[in-house]
């Protein structure tokens, strides 16, 4: 018992994004009750999980990094989306020029556009950590510049990837029921998963988010730590850009993952992950990127006008941050501690109180 | 003040007053460049007066960021709120339901509506200014498309009339090619900006409001233990950086013309950026508002430099991007020797020279 | 015949989570008078001065001011009503001009008057002695200035009530001098003082009145001339005196001639201490003594290569090392308890257990994290074994005690099994009883074989603790003391005399 209490409390940041998913999901349900419906054409399962698990692949992966660099650097990056395009846009170049294209070009191409984005990662991380620049204003020079930069090696407008691998990878592959891109965001989620368990990553971002000074001197270094999780967003931006690319058949370098990262900095924020750093949850982001993709398709289920859509979505995420915000959680708190006051008959305020009162009274014998 | 300073020690320059030195540095040396490479066009009054009477929406959103940033706090919402209200003044003034005055007071409505909303949600719920003015974006852009989505051109006479003046400097001007001497025009919007900037800089210099809120960006426990109301001082800037976005749709109106879905879209990074070249720090409480214009005139006479230049279309991004690069590591660089000065006894004195003659080097090496 | 009554709480009680600060506490300030507020950290003085200075709201009680009840709701409401408050930690805001730190908040006018406003403040800044000018950013202020500036400005305030929490923990003898001055003049003026400091031999230089409170209950209200120091002590503490006395003094083993467990020669680094040798023994306790800012802190932080090394070498068990970074210093066996717990010590989000693990994760490197399991464990043998404090092992640390946050700490560098261990002001802000049990354990981890070295401002705790004294003064060394010499009236004297 004592153990599952635990967890439960461990889990307690993570109430807010599954309620509101919940909520959303239900409204689906009232709107149409076959809303989890799934079906089987050819061979591929479809339906409005599978639709939610697929649009939101990428807006995961980088909202995964945007965790990382928001716990170490206390800050946002904003050219996420450029750097997606510039990588991708290595990626489509490498292919296009490699001829017979097979897996193994795929393959290749795909890692040297996650190295173009370590070198998009350690650029933005350099700045943050060794020269001190703040998070938002060192990436604003690539949010500028990026787009540009993905056209010129481009070389032309929207170059096509026209080949049956990069179609599969965007789509499905023959045989496996699974959208591609849904399986490629498993895999990402599961190899964080695996980094965060055999690293100290997890301790080391905290550590530098909260204190840098205190981290410090616990021999990490700060900048070291701040510039590695820019690396990895790096990494993520170059996942996220492979798939977007992938699934739109073509690199349209000005449109590719544009404004993506108000949607990343947005799900992190509704993870209950605080975007002054410190303590995070990955599960949170992942959990408020999907919550966002829910919203955007239950808006257009709802038949909401397609020119209010934003503003809707506006007054969703406004109600939501007043529902989370520290005074509200605080007030509601208070009532809820005098309703089991009344119900029970003491307050637990006071009982901590006794305790440690307790406690210190132990001492002095 | 002199006499009272004697026998007391040597004020060092702070962080607000280096900052903005460099950033009034790094405008004439950028304008000083863009003279001798293009003389033809730079040497016209009309190119300088041309800055403010295309982009005065620009500096009106910059100064009212500028506020906010000052504060410690982020609006990026501006930019939608500048678009939102030239297609609600444009469709106002179009359906004949209003006059100017109506437009301006739709405008300066809005504009404090939104000021309203995120004053209230981030200085009395203490949520996250980011997140919030994210929302507002988003709100602003919604209520943009809902409200009209194809561009709407103004035809209102009285409008057209206004928009179509302009103000003469008879003495100020080029002689042409055909040796008729062509004075220089400017816009009533460039007074506009020009009040502003007095009003505003007035308001942060001497006003309370403006001394609490460097206070509260500076340290917002202190600037509480100090007797400051926190929460209203928070709430009071982005009202009046609301309220300014709001008026800078207005004056885009009055540039452009035409409402459209377009109006103002990346203002909230160009006004970012722009402060940020004009010593106006992210984290608050360091910055003089005179940066504000400044920081705005060096990134369009950078931009209109590249232009001039004739650089590729696509390239000129990433020119502004690496000039603005090679700004924001020497601002670090600068930054970070005088911390270094501050906290390390042991520095040798020849790392100490006076700040004046570490500019005229800096300047020198270009 | 008694003085006018100019401040009367009565019943005052505050929680905060998992915490009662205060627990139906009385407190009444006479006109003209200085009133000690007394008590370990954690008995609620803190607390309460901050229902006065309405920086929290009260859970329960009644205040009155000159008879009237008041409710304070926010620091300005209490400004208003004439309480002036110099706290702790220096509440002015670096980035403003000292005019405007002294002024700021105070005025109901739109706008200020710049010339009007920097000419008061010359004037106050010149009848007070105070090396700074009007126009100059705070920031560029020593510390100690930026305290006497924070005086000033609550001097100015024409308060009745004037609240001075630990306001001499900065200042020197001639800046505390002129303090207790300007205390005495408000004293004839009729102002209200309360004085809240940790030096007891100040409390009796200059207060009235003492009152007592210990976790959070009063003990007491007694006039100075009343209370004997020693009842002082025990009252405060709870406590017969007999622990501390008990404490007896570990002399390292005096045949141990071979080379030191760590030498350093000539080291300086970049915080401006001048080059200096040093070297401690197995199982040695040596202390570096001196006022603060005589360089105590940024010698042993140039030995843990806190602040950057600029020279010097140095020697690890007779081997010649490096050593760059902390990283470097950790590698070698050496730990390091930072004076100031909060900046440089606690990951104040991170849990209990985070806190007392990091070090030997770090130490063991970036890709050889714990398990869960062996991190409880770890952690949950060193909470048993320093008698730590806290709800559970997932409770974040900021929450705990000062008293439990250091124990954390230390256990979080015994964890790493150090064979050098610096502690920098251990005992400092955290109460009696676990000061106690940190010098014990001290002397109990040197008889273990351990290297420490202990530096505390209370010079009687490191007479206690340390065989050896290096004595310091303006950033350089300038005696040593062990033996027989190591009495508080030499180290007195050298701190006096040092240097000439």
């Amino acid at each position: 018992m004592p153990r599952l209490k635990r967890r439960f409390n461990r889990m307690s940041h993570l109430f807010l994004p599954l309620s509101v998913l919940v909520v959303l999901l239900i409204i689906n349900l009232v709107k149409g009750a076959d809303y989890f419906k799934i079906t089987l054409i050819n061979g591929v399962l479809y339906g409005n999980i599978p639709n939610i698990l697929f649009g939101a692949s990428e807006l995961v992966i980088l909202s995964i990094g945007m965790t990382l660099v928001t716990a170490a650097s206390r800050g946002q990056d904003i050219s996420i989306g450029e750097s997606g395009a510039i990588s991708s846009a290595i990626f489509v170049q490498y292919v296009l020029r490699a001829g017979n294209v097979t897996v193994w070009t795929i393959l290749a191409g795909f890692l040297i556009s996650c190295l173009a984005g370590m070198v998009i990662g350690a650029f933005n991380g350099t700045l943050v950590s060794f020269f001190n620049v703040q998070p938002m204003v060192a990436t604003l020079i690539l949010f500028l510049g990026g787009r540009s930069i993905a056209f010129i090696i481009d070389g032309k407008v929207s170059p096509i990837l026209a080949n049956p691998i990069s179609n599969q990878i965007g789509t499905v592959i023959p045989g496996v029921p699974i959208q591609t891109p849904i399986i490629l965001t498993a895999v990402f989620i599961a190899l964080v998963v695996v980094v965060l368990k055999t690293t100290n990553l997890r301790l080391y971002v905290e550590s530098v988010g909260v204190n840098p000074s205190a981290a410090r001197l616990n021999g990490i270094n700060p900048k070291k730590v701040i510039f590695l999780t820019f690396l990895i967003m790096g990494v993520c931006s170059a996942v996220a850009g492979f798939i977007a690319v992938n699934k739109a058949g073509r690199h349209d370098s000005v449109n590719l993952l544009k404004f993506i990262m108000m949607d990343a900095i947005l799900a992190v924020a509704l993870g209950g992950n605080s975007l002054a750093g410190g303590k995070f949850s990955i599960t949170g982001s992942i959990i408020g990127a999907y919550t966002i993709e829910v919203l955007n398709r239950t808006l257009l289920r709802l038949e909401v006008n397609p020119e209010a859509i934003k503003a809707f979505k506006a007054v969703f995420i406004i109600v939501l941050m007043i529902i989370a915000s520290p005074v509200v959680s605080a007030y509601a708190g208070k009532l809820l501690d005098r309703i089991k006051g009344i119900t029970t008959g003491y307050s637990p305020g006071q009982e901590v109180a006794v305790s440690a009162v307790d406690s210190s009274a132990k001492k002095e014998k | 003040m002199g006499p009272l300073n004697k026998g007391k020690p040597k004020t060092r320059m702070s962080n607000s007053t280096l900052l903005f030195i460099i950033a009034g540095i790094i405008l004439i040396l950028m304008y000083g460049i863009a003279l001798i490479s293009f003389p033809v066009s730079f040497r016209q009054f009309q190119t300088f007066f041309d800055f403010f009477n295309l982009n005065a929406a620009l500096f009106i959103v910059t100064l009212g960021m500028c506020i906010v940033m000052i504060g410690g706090g982020i609006d990026i919402s501006v930019g939608a709120v500048c678009g939102l209200v030239t297609m609600a003044c444009a469709l106002l003034l179009e359906t004949g339901a209003g006059n100017i005055w109506g437009a301006l007071f739709l405008s300066l409505g809005i504009g404090l509506a939104f000021g309203l909303m995120h004053g209230f949600l981030i200085a009395y719920l203490e949520i996250q200014p980011f997140i919030i003015t994210l929302g507002g974006m988003f709100l602003a852009q919604g209520l943009l498309t809902t409200l009209h989505k194809e561009p709407l051109n103004v035809t209102k006479p009285a409008f057209v009339a206004l928009r179509r003046y302009t103000i003469e400097i008879p003495w100020l001007g080029t002689v042409n090619r055909l040796g008729v001497f062509i004075p220089s025009e400017i816009k009533p919007s460039v007074f506009v900006v020009a009040a502003l900037v007095v009003l505003y800089a007035i308001l942060m210099k001497w006003s309370r409001f403006g001394r609490n809120l460097y206070a509260v960006g500076g340290n917002r426990q202190s600037a509480r233990m100090l007797g400051i109301n926190v929460k209203r001082t928070i709430f009071l800037s982005y009202v009046i950086c609301g309220l300014t976005a709001g008026l800078s749709g207005f004056i885009f109106l009055l540039t452009t013309g035409a409402g459209n879905i377009g109006n103002g879209s990346l203002y909230e990074i160009k006004a970012i950026a722009a402060n940020v070249m004009g010593g106006v720090m992210l984290s608050g409480g360091v910055g003089n508002l005179l940066g504000a214009p400044i920081g705005t005139l060096t990134l369009l006479t950078i931009n209109e430099l590249i232009r001039a230049a004739g650089v590729q279309s696509n390239l000129q991004a990433i020119v502004s991007g690496l000039l603005l690069y090679i700004f924001i590591v020497l601002q670090s660089i600068i930054m970070a020797l005088r911390e270094r000065r501050q906290f390390s006894l042991a520095l040798p004195p020849w790392l100490r020279p006076p700040r004046a003659q570490d500019q005229k080097t800096a300047e020198d090496q270009r | 015949m008694q003085p006018e009554i100019i401040l009367k709480m009565e019943g005052i009680c505050k929680s905060f989570p998992g915490v009662r600060a205060l627990d139906n506490v009385d407190f009444v300030l006479r006109k003209g008078e200085i009133h000690a507020l007394m008590g370990e950290n954690g008995a609620g003085k803190s607390t309460l001065i901050k229902i006065i200075t309405g920086v929290y709201q009260k859970d329960a009680g009644q205040i009155y001011l000159e008879g009237r009840p008041v409710n304070f709701r926010s620091p300005q409401d209490a400004q208003n009503m004439g309480i002036g408050t110099v706290f702790q930690e220096i509440a002015l805001c670096p980035n403003l001009t000292v005019a405007e730190n002294m002024f700021i908040g105070r005025s109901r006018d739109a706008f200020v008057n710049w010339k009007q406003m920097n000419q008061r403040a010359a004037e106050m800044l010149d009848s007070l002695g105070i090396p700074a000018s009007p126009t100059q950013e705070l920031a560029s202020c020593s510390i100690a200035v930026q305290q006497m500036i924070a005086i000033a400005r609550a001097v100015d305030m024409d308060c009745r009530i004037l609240i001075l929490d630990e306001p001499t923990s900065s200042l020197d003898e001639d800046e505390t001098k002129k303090l207790f001055a300007l205390m005495r003049e408000l004293k004839a003026r009729g102002v209200g003082i309360i004085f809240i400091t940790h030096f007891i031999d100040q409390v009796y230089e200059i207060s009235d009145t003492i009152t007592v409170l210990r976790n959070g209950q009063l003990i007491g209200e007694y006039p100075t001339a009343e209370l004997s120091q020693i009842e002082l002590v025990s009252k405060m503490m709870g406590k017969a005196l007999s622990d501390i006395s008990a404490i007896k003094k570990h002399e390292p083993p005096q045949t141990d001639e071979s080379v030191p467990v760590f030498a350093a020669k000539n080291l300086s680094s970049a915080a401006g201490v001048r080059p200096f040798d040093f070297a401690i023994r197995k199982g040695e306790v040596n202390g570096f003594a001196g006022l603060l800012g005589s360089g105590r802190s940024e010698s042993v932080r140039a030995i843990f290569a806190a602040d950057k090394v600029t020279g010097g070498e140095v020697r690890v068990n007779g081997q010649m090392v490096k050593i760059k970074s902390p990283l470097d210093a950790m590698k070698q066996g050496i730990g390091y308890l930072p004076e100031d717990r909060k900046v440089d010590g606690i990951i104040d989000e991170l849990s209990v257990r985070d806190n007392i693990i990091l070090a030997l994760q770090v130490l063991k490197g970036f890709f050889k994290p714990l398990s869960r399991k062996q991190a409880e464990e770890f952690a949950d043998q060193y909470i048993e074994l320093l008698d730590i404090k806290t709800p559970s092992l997932d409770t974040p640390i900021k929450s705990l005690s000062g008293g439990n946050q250091q124990k954390v700490i230390l256990a979080r560098w015994l964890l790493t099994h150090p064979m050098y261990l610096i502690l920098d002001e251990p005992t400092r802000g955290i109460d009696v009883g676990t000061k106690v049990e940190i010098q014990k354990l001290v002397l109990k981890l040197a008889a273990e074989g351990m290297s420490l070295t202990f530096i505390s401002s209370e010079i009687d705790e490191m007479l206690r603790v340390c065989s050896r004294l290096i004595v310091m003064k303006d950033r350089e060394i300038v005696g040593e003391l062990s033996g027989a010499d190591l009495t508080e009236q030499n180290v007195m004297q050298l701190i006096a005399q040092g240097g000439e």
